[in-house]
């Protein structure tokens, strides 16, 4: 099931790659850059999707007491780091032709990297405890608490940057899609996102066993 | 009415303990002098320099401050072996919670004030015409920092590293307190109407309401196990 899923990936992934490189046309003023938002868009959304996911398995992990949602809750937050992570690096490599600049404090990267470090902490804090059971229960509370200042983070930090300056320059990649380059930026969201399902299934798996080897 | 009775029990043993002891806010009142020296080494004597980073020098300090005071909310029940008894503690959990928060919210606020007024005199800003508005934002900043802080306090009580993990948990969520406050602190100092920073406090008040209500239906989930 799981090796079906990652070839299923795989193969989405493949078809992404087609899609972005030979079927989307190059885009007129960035050029061949921003073919980077094939790989930026998407990992960011999986990084939200993940974290979304943190959430509502806390929930379900204080509600249940289930392992099961305990382990989905920490699979889900390493793939989601990993893919913010991402998401800020292909962004900094996009910024640095277009806006030239790697980093910029605009309200979005802001966010990105703030969720960055929560989520880093919420890891942490996962590492540092040793007994299972007082760990879930604790990165459950803290994954509610991280979810929710989100949208909290969200607000004040676009108001922070765009109160001062609004973003004229900073927004990337064009509003009206043409439609080559939308089903590109699809079929690499939807490839991410099987990326991500394989990656949490693949995790998942390996701490039952762990779970079941020292039980 | 039981439920404030509980809670008020918890501040009252607290503030207690610290009046006899007054071990926190004595360290916490001698910290913040030593920041604001800190902080003028640091940029120097220049005024109109000072004048434009003061609201975030202010609020550094309140967060330097409340991080060493927030992550002390339960260092008396773990060195003298109470924290089971908290656990063991009758009824709703959230009544420990609320009054850890009450008597965390008292020192803070004092700490603050007090802080406030050392920045007033030595970096010669009149504050005077600005407190109505500033008390309403430190008041509204600090709930939210004790918030969190407090449940945060809790979860790394009894875990190692804390005082390391117990700011690298609670920095990144004070993040829009941080933007909110520090903004409205620079709108009042420069004497603008709060109306003009009234999305900020609603923000501020909605972290308030969001953290609080967290505070209370996961503390439970703290303490027990």
């Amino acid at each position: 099931m799981t090796r079906a899923l990652g070839w299923l990936a795989t193969l989405g992934l493949l078809g992404g790659l087609v899609m972005g490189f030979g079927v989307a046309p190059r885009e007129v003023t960035q050029g061949n850059v921003q073919r980077i938002m094939y790989l930026h868009v998407p990992t960011a959304w999986v990084a939200y999707l993940a974290f979304g996911i943190v959430f509502f398995a806390s929930i379900g992990y204080l509600w249940t007491r289930s392992d099961a949602a305990d382990r989905l809750a920490r699979a889900s937050a390493e793939a989601g780091v990993i893919f913010t992570g991402v998401t800020i690096t292909a962004g900094s490599i996009w910024g640095k032709p277009t806006w030239g600049t790697w980093w910029t404090w605009d309200a979005r990267l802001t966010s990105a990297a703030i969720m960055f470090v929560m989520y880093l902490g919420y890891l942490l804090l996962r590492s540092i405890i040793e007994e299972p059971e007082q760990a879930a229960r604790y990165s459950a509370v803290l994954g509610i608490v991280a979810a929710l200042d989100v949208p909290l983070v969200h607000f004040s930090v676009y108001w922070w940057r765009t109160l001062h300056q609004p973003p004229t320059v900073m927004k990337p990649g064009p509003v009206n899609m043409p439609p080559a380059i939308l089903a590109a930026l699809l079929v690499n969201v939807v490839a991410f996102t099987l990326l991500y399902t394989y990656f949490v299934a693949k995790r998942v798996n390996t701490l039952r066993r762990e779970h079941e080897v020292l039980a | 009415m039981r439920f404030a009775r509980r809670a008020w029990i918890v501040v009252w043993k607290d503030l207690t303990i610290e009046g006899r002891s007054k071990e926190t806010l004595n360290a916490l009142l001698f910290f913040s002098l030593l920041l604001l020296f800190l902080f003028q080494f640091a940029l120097g004597p220049d005024r109109e320099r000072l004048a434009s980073v003061l609201p975030g020098l202010l609020w550094l300090g309140f967060i330097q401050s409340g991080l060493l005071g927030l992550g002390r909310t339960f260092v008396g029940e773990r060195e003298n072996d109470c924290w089971d008894g908290l656990r063991l503690a009758p009824g709703d959990k959230s009544a420990i919670y609320l009054g850890k928060l009450a008597g965390n919210l008292l020192l803070m606020l004092l700490v603050e004030t007090i802080l406030l007024a050392l920045f007033a005199v030595f970096f010669n800003v009149d504050i005077g015409p600005a407190v109505p508005g500033l008390a309403l934002v430190v008041g509204l900043g600090t709930i939210g920092l004790a918030a969190i802080g407090t449940l945060f306090a809790a979860m790394t009580a009894q875990v190692r590293a804390r005082e390391l993990l117990f700011p690298v948990l609670l920095l990144p969520v004070q993040v829009p307190v941080l933007l909110g406050t520090v903004k409205a602190t620079e709108a009042v100092l420069l004497g603008e109407p709060l109306g003009a920073v009234a999305h900020w406090l609603r923000l501020l008040a909605a972290a308030d309401v969001v953290y609080v209500a967290i505070g209370v239906l996961t503390f439970d989930f703290i303490l027990d196990g």
